[in-house]
């Protein structure tokens, strides 16, 4: 008999150490696949960032480093010196890339980077448990903004999609989300879509996965997906907002 | 062997990196270094490498570790303020084991401090300087040439032992001109010799070798407890291999100087200056600071009074000193701090006061 599914070579088979719910695993898969479809799985070498999924390359099946707090993607500049030819990821969560990895991110763009950069944005510290990212919703816990994030105390969330977009060496920045299986399907053409940019050399991409903490949220896996969809995406706009010409 | 060319200190370090067969460099302006980022931006695309200005020596040195963990062969630089800066990549590459030459061209603090030269980065080099139980082995050349032929042999330790290695100069060797001799060039790894070259290399290669995983992270307590156990065993062979010293006239010297660096130049005249004075001075010149050459000591004769540590600091070399001397004489410090070097006069004249002192 046809087998008409079967896990990616790119994943290895063991458990993930994820929470139940969280989108990680979703997250790794596609990406995963990609790698896979595009034959490209021999030929990358990807960065885990500090943060739950620091631990992403025991999941991953290729070659892999970890990262300092927010600094992936100058590892991955570094990488891409030495092996001009491979393809070359970082994996980034939303306290990783937004706050402390702010500076790494904005310059990894600015030099039109020839990498792609997956940001898992799920509005929270998850590692280190639950404390406001730069991220965090108006009116969201967090375990420093107890009462709710106010504007008042830490500003409004930060869009890492939109203020990727206004650097010139950024050339595609797609924010997608994993809440539905419509959403899943489309971020998987999104991450082919910022591969195939990478494969062409024509600069820095960026895709921004709108990820669910159950854990940290206080939600349940069900509960969080719905609270992701009416809370975040409405803040942020799921959609292209850059694609180079010629890919259009 | 190559002819003998004038060059200024920075660019003379920047060539000798490239000879002997860095690939990489990726820098950040810092007074007084700003000729290595300089040259090697114009040079090392030439001679089929790369350059990247960073932003910050927090990005610098974290490009360091993912071109240095793809099997790259890295040289960074900086000076003081910015090596305390990569203390977090230097830490984090002694854990992942990942090899790369570091160089400091120190100048005085703490803080921001001034932009003149300095030897007040002492225990930041030689105590590790960032978190964690780690040791950097740290080399203190005297000379351009010395400088030179330590930055070409670096490479080699650092890959041998897969772990970062500092090459401790100051601002005043940075600035300054010598004749020197440049060593063959040594030729780059290419990007397809490094899956067989480096095996444990992130190269992604993963259908020609088994793949590989750079990593820091080690959340069970006997996990970690293993690996810095084995970090430290490897530590242990570095102490005996790479300890490195010059003794000069110990044998008859009343009283022993111990000076690294630019300082241990100006006590050379000193030493002649108190010779014609009739009192026999004696150094230990320490080219490895870690390892420290405590073994030096037990050449001191008993005729010395004193044994002399010379710092651009407020004194942090005489603790590895007091170590060596293990109380069996004075131990005093001559220093001058902020920038200002002493002149040899100025050294004399406090060691005459030191012996005075103890009569």
């Amino acid at each position: 008999m046809e087998s008409v599914f079967k896990v990616t070579r790119g994943l290895l088979p063991v458990d993930t150490s994820y929470c139940p719910g969280c989108t990680h695993g979703i997250a790794h898969r596609l990406i995963m696949e990609c790698l896979e479809e595009r034959g490209e799985l021999e030929s990358t070498v990807g960065v885990s960032p500090i943060g739950c999924s620091i631990v992403a390359h025991q999941f991953m099946n290729i070659d892999m480093c970890e990262s300092a707090h927010g600094r992936a993607p100058a590892v991955a500049s570094g990488i891409r010196r030495v092996h001009p030819d491979k393809t070359v990821f970082t994996y980034q969560g939303d306290g990783d890339l937004a706050s402390i990895g702010a500076g790494e991110i904005v310059h990894a763009a600015h030099r039109g980077e020839k990498f792609t950069t997956f940001f898992i944005n799920n509005a929270i510290y998850g590692m280190t448990g639950g404390q406001m990212a730069p991220t965090t919703l108006i009116g969201q816990k967090a375990t420093t903004a107890v009462e709710g994030r106010t504007v008042e105390q830490a500003g409004k969330p930060l869009r890492m999609a939109e203020l990727i977009a206004t650097i010139e060496g950024a050339v595609f920045v797609e924010r997608v989300a994993l809440d539905t299986p419509a959403h899943v399907r489309n971020a998987k053409k999104v991450i082919h879509k910022a591969l195939e940019v990478q494969k062409q050399r024509l600069g820095f991409s960026f895709v921004e996965i709108l990820s669910t903490c159950p854990t940290n949220w206080g939600k349940t896996p069900y509960d969080a997906t719905k609270w992701l969809a009416e809370n975040m995406i409405p803040y942020y706009p799921l959609g292209n907002l850059k694609t180079p010409e010629g890919m259009k | 062997m190559s002819e003998k060319v004038l060059m200024k200190g920075n660019e003379a370090f920047a060539e000798a990196a490239i000879r002997g067969g860095a690939g990489f460099y990726f820098g950040y302006p810092i007074t007084p270094q700003n000729e290595i980022p300089e040259y090697m931006s114009h040079e090392l695309k030439k001679r089929g490498g790369a350059f990247i200005q960073a932003e910050s020596e927090l990005a610098a040195v974290n490009m360091a570790y993912g071109a240095a963990a793809a099997g790259g062969r890295v040289f960074i630089s900086s000076s003081s303020p910015g090596i305390a800066l990569m203390q977090e990549g230097i830490s984090f590459m002694c854990s992942a084991e990942v090899p790369a030459v570091f160089l400091n061209a120190s100048r005085g603090g703490p803080g921001v401090g001034g932009i003149q030269p300095g030897q007040a980065d002492y225990f930041q080099a030689t105590r590790g300087g960032g978190n964690g139980d780690y040791q950097v082995p740290v080399f203190a050349p005297a000379t351009t040439q010395e400088a030179i032929d330590m930055i070409y042999n670096a490479f080699a330790i650092a890959e041998k032992y897969r772990n970062p290695v500092m090459v401790l100069a100051d601002g005043m060797m940075g600035q300054m001109m010598e004749p020197v001799v440049l060593p063959e060039e040594k030729p780059r790894l290419t990007s397809e010799m490094i899956p067989e070259e480096k095996p444990w290399a992130i190269s992604g290669n993963t259908g020609k070798k088994p793949r590989s995983v750079i990593k820091s992270l080690r959340l069970q307590p006997d996990d970690l407890e293993n690996h810095v156990e084995k970090l430290f065993e490897k530590y242990g062979i570095m102490e005996k291999e790479l300890v490195d010293y010059e003794a000069y006239d110990l044998e008859d010297a009343e009283v022993v100087f111990v000076a690294f660096g630019t300082v241990a130049r100006l006590v050379m005249e000193s030493m002649e200056m108190l010779r014609e004075k009739g009192i026999k001075a004696g150094m230990i010149r320490p080219k490895s600071l870690w390892p420290f050459p405590y073994e030096a000591f037990e050449k001191i004769s008993a005729n010395t009074k004193a044994v002399i540590s010379v710092e651009l600091s407020m004194g942090q070399m005489i603790h590895d000193v007091k170590m060596g001397v293990q109380g069996r004489l004075p131990v005093e410090l001559i220093h001058r701090t902020g920038g200002i070097v002493p002149t040899s006069i100025e050294v004399v004249e406090k060691t005459l006061k030191i012996l005075e002192g103890l009569k």
